[in-house]
């Protein structure tokens, strides 16, 4: 079978012979890494994209804390209407970070690059694996930056380090189900325009109607019932008592265990549900 | 055989893309896949590619069953073509050495092998620069390279110059050559049949999902049979016109070229003649025509009398009736054709 052929390289020659279960994991594992760091890295040069994840979050930040923070009555709240609203902010901001999840996959899938990878000995998981998880560590920064900034602007963290990490883990984990959401719109929906359209949307209502800006009894009654309820709520509410410490729970109304369990099994079933959904609309693209 | 092909069928929903396909490529040879667009030689490329299964019928390459055995036909395959796997805002070295990884050569290996593919590219210079910077060629001479990057045995080519200006278009040819006289095995799409001319060993045909000829580039010119009288209508307006003035000159119905801005008549084996029958014609009705040229059949000349249509699909309209004619001769040549080739030398391969 082979004749003339230059001779097969280690790696080639290795390949051939049937990898086995522990290889192939560690093959997925490495593909997986490639794929985030090439996606970080895409990242980290188009401005664009730096505008969209650190600027954007921050002006939202002041825009809320000097706009329209004087006019929001929160002055129960320890610390002010800024310890009220960083948690709040972090959270609209995983929210938002998956649009890029939605908008790369949807862009690699038209310009043929997830075909290329498809045709490679590259783990089936590793595109939908490096995007997410490059996607939930460019959200860290993102995280990271906002902390910096909300200290900048009176924010402090007043339930210890515990408390602190556990509230960014806690956002993190949030990010990454919406991203799971996001990778299975982007990859049913497709077309990019119309991704960038639809993207989104959806989570303007959970981000706006939810207590991360304003306090749920503000709201009208009708709206009331679906705002104090929705996942984001309940997150935000566990990120409130994470960043503040338990003396607001009675503010929040929630109490943290209370809080904490209710958005850990919202955001586990979300990913459930959607990476398997996500995984499929991957496989048929 | 390093490619077998039989019978393969590829349906999506009501369209047939393949109804019954055959062919088979020897080590290191090139096979051209020639055909209009929609003709199914990329769907043909996506069963071969691993990317999409078959509907019926089968598909080897190196030995392995593209349905079944898709994990190894990925380990010894590389897909190139219109530059779909690079990232553009990373450097040329970066993508590349991501390609290796992605091959599971490691981290040095990859590095080494990018270092060497640019240097043989030609895009040794380049390498630290962000591929959005490229020219269309450079962008298509580092996608090859990133398909070569773990020494596949067998090269799919998907187009690789659609869309490139002639310039790039030769250089490409230039480094597809370098790339087969190495000993890779190469299955070229195209819809340019000049560049199935330049680089095939074997040309196979495909139109409307069936495979309507096959053979050597020499063997399906002589199968149009002779000289073709050719030139170019100064008034484009008066293009019918001439082909009127010509019909009975030659043999067979002259017709437009692909660009639709020459007319060509089949001169046979009595070239001279009819060349000069055409001038005299075209002199007597007073049309000024330029460019005027007797040739050897070109793949375009083949295409047309295998098909009774033009290979550029979304070009011009043919001549007066040839898109009518198009159904019924397309069916019955192709079907001869056909027959003809199974007995023509590469049968041999076939079985």
């Amino acid at each position: 079978m082979s004749g003339a052929q230059a001779p097969a390289l280690p790696g080639t020659a290795r390949a051939l012979s049937e990898p086995g279960a522990g290889q192939r994991l560690r093959w997925a594992f490495e593909d997986t890494m490639v794929i985030t760091w090439r996606n970080l890295l895409t990242w980290a040069r188009v401005p664009a994209y730096i505008v969209f994840t650190v600027v954007q979050p921050v002006m939202f930040t002041l825009l809320f804390r000097y706009v329209f923070g004087g006019a929001i009555n929160v002055s129960t709240f320890p610390g002010g209407y800024v310890s009220y609203l960083i948690p709040g902010v972090i959270a609209q901001t995983a929210g938002f970070a998956s649009f890029s999840t939605a908008i790369g996959l949807s862009r690699e899938l038209n310009v043929g690059g997830i075909d290329r990878i498809r045709s490679m000995p590259t783990a089936r998981s590793a595109v939908l694996l490096g995007r997410l998880l490059a996607d939930v560590l460019r959200l860290l920064v993102t995280i990271l930056v906002m902390v910096g900034v909300g200290y900048a602007v009176g924010f402090r963290f007043q339930g210890g380090v515990g408390y602190a990490l556990a509230m960014v883990a806690l956002a993190l984990y949030l990010g990454l189900a919406v991203c799971c959401i996001s990778a299975f719109i982007g990859l049913q929906v497709r077309d990019e325009e119309s991704v960038q359209a639809f993207g989104l949307i959806w989570v303007f209502p959970l981000t706006f109607v939810s207590s991360a800006f304003v306090q749920v009894s503000s709201m009208p009654s009708w709206l009331r019932g679906f705002a104090q309820h929705q996942p984001f709520t309940e997150v935000i509410n566990a990120l409130r008592v994470l960043a503040i410490g338990n003396k607001v729970q009675p503010l929040v109304g929630q109490s943290l265990g209370s809080a904490l369990w209710q958005s850990l099994a919202w955001v586990t079933g979300a990913i459930v549900v959607f990476v398997p959904l996500a995984t499929r609309a991957y496989e048929r693209a | 055989m390093i490619i077998e092909v039989e019978g393969l069928r590829k349906s999506f929903g009501d369209v047939q893309a393949l109804r019954g396909v055959d062919f088979s490529v020897d080590e290191g040879m090139v096979l051209g896949l020639l055909g209009p667009n929609g003709a199914g030689k990329t769907t043909a490329v996506r069963i071969l590619t691993t990317l999409v299964p078959p509907s019926g019928g089968r598909a080897r390459v190196c030995g392995y069953d593209v349905a079944h055995e898709a994990a190894a036909v990925r380990r010894v395959i590389g897909l190139a073509g219109q530059a779909t796997a690079i990232a553009p805002d990373l450097t040329g070295l970066e993508n590349l050495q991501m390609a290796g990884r992605l091959y599971h050569l490691g981290r040095s290996l990859a590095r080494q092998r990018a270092a060497e593919l640019l240097e043989r590219f030609d895009l040794a210079d380049a390498g630290g620069r962000q591929a959005k910077t490229y020219s269309g060629g450079m962008l298509r001479r580092l996608d090859l390279a990133a398909s070569l990057i773990s020494r596949p045995r067998v090269l799919f080519l998907d187009e690789p110059t659609t869309g490139l200006d002639p310039r790039s278009r030769v250089g490409m040819w230039g480094v597809i050559r370098e790339l087969v006289a190495q000993g890779t095995t190469l299955l070229l799409t195209t819809q340019y049949l000049e560049e199935a001319d330049e680089l095939a060993d074997q040309i196979v045909v495909i139109d409307h999902g069936v495979v309507i000829a096959r053979g050597t580039s020499e063997d399906l010119k002589d199968r149009v049979g002779g000289d073709v009288v050719e030139f170019g209508v100064d008034d484009r307006a008066r293009t019918a016109q001439a082909l009127e003035v010509v019909a009975a000159l030659g043999e067979g119905t002259p017709v437009l070229d692909g660009t639709g801005a020459r007319v060509q008549v089949r001169a046979g084996g009595r070239g001279g003649t009819v060349l000069v029958e055409v001038v005299r014609a075209l002199d007597a009705a007073g049309l000024p025509v330029s460019g005027m040229a007797l040739r050897r059949p070109s793949l375009d000349d083949v295409f047309m009398t295998l098909t009774g249509h033009v290979a550029e699909e979304g070009g011009t309209a043919p001549g007066p009736g040839g898109r009518r004619g198009r159904r019924n001769s397309g069916r019955r040549q192709g079907a001869g054709v056909g027959a003809g080739a199974s007995g023509s030398a590469d049968k041999g391969d076939a079985r």
